[in-house]
């Protein structure tokens, strides 16, 4: 008799839907997967490792890189962990302005795990709708930072700098004319407040658009009901956080759970799945594009109002202005000290989270009181999340697995770190 | 000089009548397949234009003027780019796979009436020719699939086949009622016998068989929302995965050629063909060229359906393999059996639209 043996296929690293570099191993009977085995590793950088090399400050950056989808988020949780060593407070505007940027940065996400998602899936416009808008907070990084991706923004003490009153415009080209190119630099005649307010105005009515193309979709809905369900018991042993658990029917968010910035000053809902499965997972995440926009209009009516001071006042920690340095002794010395030495942190350990778009963004540090950290750990939630691959899969089929995937919102730079 | 052209028709007339038909049967043979190359470039450049400008994006407007010589550049590119054989593929049945799919997608147009009275081969069982060719397609994706041995090559073939089975079976059926309305196999016929306006043809008491016979033309053609069997973010290209140049360019003019193929089919079975909406229009005057049967009636309806494969691909996610199984088998076939049974019972007891069908 002929011996019937699984068939194993070897899904990605060079996959159009492995968000990057997932390399799965899949053993299948026909298309029905029987077990999924990731691999992962691909993209891995050694960030924990080059981060205890360099004085804090310089490690900013490779945050930034970490989950390359939602950079300032990152950053968040590592200033937050130095801050906690150093015990510096922030001062109120700055906090406004981090948590505005983590809800831009959340919807930026969210926005990247839609289109991705639907693309998988084979809803191909998604992708490019929702890079419509995420071209728009591009542009909001731009603006505050001078780069459309890998901001360094967030620094220990505050935020690098206060937000600007121009935007960047588009220049004409040989394929814009004058007229499309003043269309569109129209919303961006004003200040970056003004530029955000119009596109928190418009942005409800976007995600309608989106929800109008998928949420009542039959083909969606038979795509994504009942695939991967995971009970709010196992999501919880298998350490889910985010819109994962969130999806299993778990109320559980950092940022009402346990407040960080100004989260307790905001006026938020956390949205919760019933059933686990991957159609609520996606509500659960499109709703909370509609709740961060919330807060973000919140942010913004309260940076109108107020202004004041992005850093702290200590020159031990946040180096002086360029014009201090210039005609102040000691200002000089605090420059010279910071540039090349930078500060040391008191010995000591520090667990910060922040609820990052894609779940608990964890950084531990531990000091040992000099200029670089002893050890940087970082949890990150999609580590999690693949780990419970295989079971998520297991006797689904081939096309779900891509689902899995894109429900998970995976993002290696973070994975591999 | 009319002198010279009475003396040419002499020495044509010179020669035997089956050498003449020979050369005349050649000639519209080319001049139709070049037609339809030409109208699949085109499609593809209609499909981005189309497909951009539903997603908020510009398209093609590089080369030439408005980018309308892209399809050229694509096809230079295809041409000049090197065909790799996969070395443990079987290479015969590699290298004869594309051809395989592509000349049953232009062998069809044989029988599509073009206009009244074009047609290169004006044979009776027309019907049963296109159903046997538009199958025969199938063996080129399963024939390319097997011969990569590539596990994503497989998949993709595997599913193919079982798809292009099940949606045989509802597309086949679907005809039967077109037949039964037309009383006739032959296309022409099949066209001619909805003459007399729009309320005259059979999408009006056939419009269950005609969404079935489009949807099932959407599934046997491969295109979104069924393309399982390329399905780009699962199974990457699926049985074309391992074809490169010209290659692949074959599998992709097969594609569009279908694509076109069906959406003529669908005008002519259900659309009246080359009829004009506004035949019975006496208004618009006798000798309008609005109530003229033309060519022109056939492409614009042939454009219309391109556009809807292009709606339907820009607008819904794809189906798992098994929803599409279930799709053909357990709504489509039902509903075409029941409708077969609807309209034979109507047209026996001449009841409103159905009276005019065929006894």
């Amino acid at each position: 008799m002929a011996e019937i043996q699984n068939f194993t296929m070897n899904f990605g690293p060079q996959h159009p839907a492995a968000h990057g570099v997932l390399r799965l191993v899949l053993e299948m009977d026909g298309e029905v997967i029987q077990k999924a085995d990731p691999h992962v590793g691909l993209l891995h950088r050694a960030t924990e490792k080059l981060a205890e090399t360099k004085p804090y400050n310089q490690s900013v950056g490779y945050m930034d890189r970490l989950d390359y989808v939602s950079m300032m988020c990152n950053e968040h949780g590592y200033v937050l962990a130095i801050e906690k060593l150093l015990g510096v407070s922030v001062p109120l505007r700055a906090q406004y302005i981090r948590v505005m940027f983590d809800e831009i940065t959340r919807v930026l996400n969210h926005l990247m795990w839609l289109g991705a998602h639907g693309l998988d899936i084979g809803a191909m416009t998604m992708f490019l709708y929702c890079f419509r808008e995420r071209e728009d907070l591009m542009d909001c990084y731009e603006a505050v930072s001078g780069t459309r991706m890998h901001a360094t923004y967030y620094r220990p003490g505050g935020v690098y700098r206060d937000l600007p009153d121009s935007m960047p415009k588009y220049q004409t080209s040989k394929w814009r004319s004058e007229k499309e190119i003043s269309k569109l630099n129209r919303i961006r005649e004003g200040s970056l407040l003004d530029f955000i307010e119009a596109f928190t105005d418009k942005f409800p009515g976007c995600v309608d658009q989106y929800e109008t193309l998928l949420t009542d979709n039959r083909i969606w809905k038979q795509r994504t009901v009942n695939i991967a369900v995971v009970s709010p018991e196992r999501a919880m042993q298998l350490g889910f956080t985010g819109p994962m658990l969130r999806g299993s029917g778990i109320e559980w968010d950092l940022r009402k759970k346990q407040p960080y910035e100004v989260y307790s000053q905001m006026d938020f809902d956390i949205p919760v799945g019933v059933n686990g499965d991957c159609y609520d997972r996606y509500l659960v995440r499109v709703e909370e594009m509609r709740q961060s926009n919330r807060i973000i209009q919140q942010c913004v009516a309260w940076l109108r109002e107020n202004a004041g001071p992005v850093m702290v006042d200590d020159h031990k920690v946040v180096a002086p202005t360029r014009l201090e340095m210039k005609d102040d002794m000691e200002s000089l010395i605090h420059h010279f000290k910071l540039f090349t030495e930078g500060y040391c942190v008191p010995e000591g350990e520090a667990y910060a989270a922040i609820e990052h778009p894609k779940g608990e963004f964890g950084v531990y540090l531990i000091s040992d009181g000099a200029n670089k950290p002893y050890r940087v750990k970082i949890r990150a939630p999609g580590f999690a999340h693949l780990s419970a691959m295989s079971e998520m899969v297991e006797g689904h089929m081939l096309s779900d697995v891509v689902a899995v995937i894109g429900t998970q919102d995976i993002v290696f730079g973070e994975v591999d770190r | 000089m009319a002198e010279f052209l009475q003396s040419l028709m002499a020495y044509w007339e010179s020669f035997p009548a089956d050498l003449r038909f020979v050369v005349i049967a050649t000639m519209q043979i080319l001049a139709v397949t070049i037609c339809v190359i030409l109208t699949v470039a085109f499609t593809t450049y209609f499909e981005r234009k189309v497909i951009g400008s539903m997603q908020g994006r510009i398209g093609p407007n590089r080369v030439g003027p408005l980018g309308l010589l892209q399809p050229f550049a694509d096809v230079i590119k295809l041409l000049i780019k090197e065909v790799v054989i996969p070395q443990k593929s079987n290479r015969f049945l590699f290298v004869i796979a594309p051809l395989l799919s592509i000349i049953p997608a232009l062998a069809t147009w044989a029988v599509i009436p073009l206009s009244d009275g074009f047609v290169i081969a004006d044979i009776n069982a027309g019907l049963l020719y296109v159903l046997a060719l538009t199958s025969v397609g199938v063996y080129g994706v399963i024939l390319a699939g097997w011969a990569t041995n590539s596990k994503y090559a497989f998949l993709g073939a595997m599913r193919s086949a079982a798809q292009i089975v099940a949606y045989e079976i509802a597309m086949g059926f679907a005809l039967v009622g077109v037949l039964m309305a037309a009383g006739s196999l032959n296309l022409g016929d099949i066209t001619r016998a909805q003459a007399g306006g729009l309320s005259h043809w059979f999408i009006l008491p056939l419009l269950p068989l005609f969404f079935v016979y489009f949807i099932s033309g959407v599934a046997e053609t491969n295109r979104a929302p069924f393309d399982v069997a390329e399905g780009e973010s699962e199974i990457v290209a699926g049985f074309h995965v391992e074809y490169s140049g010209v290659a692949f360019a074959v599998f992709f003019l097969a594609e569009y050629a279908n694509m076109v193929l069906i959406s003529a089919l669908t005008a002519i079975f259900f659309l009246g063909g080359w009829a004009s909406p506004f035949e019975g229009w006496s208004f618009l005057g006798d000798d309008s060229l609005l109530r003229a049967t033309s060519f022109f009636w056939l492409a614009a309806k042939i454009s219309f359906f391109i556009f809807v494969f292009f709606w339907l691909r820009a607008t819904f996610p794809r189906y798992r393999y098994d929803q599409i199984m279930r799709l053909g088998w357990k709504v489509f076939i039902p509903i075409t059996i029941v409708w077969i049974a609807v309209e034979g019972v109507m047209a026996w007891l001449h009841v409103g639209p159905w009276a005019r069908l065929a006894s």
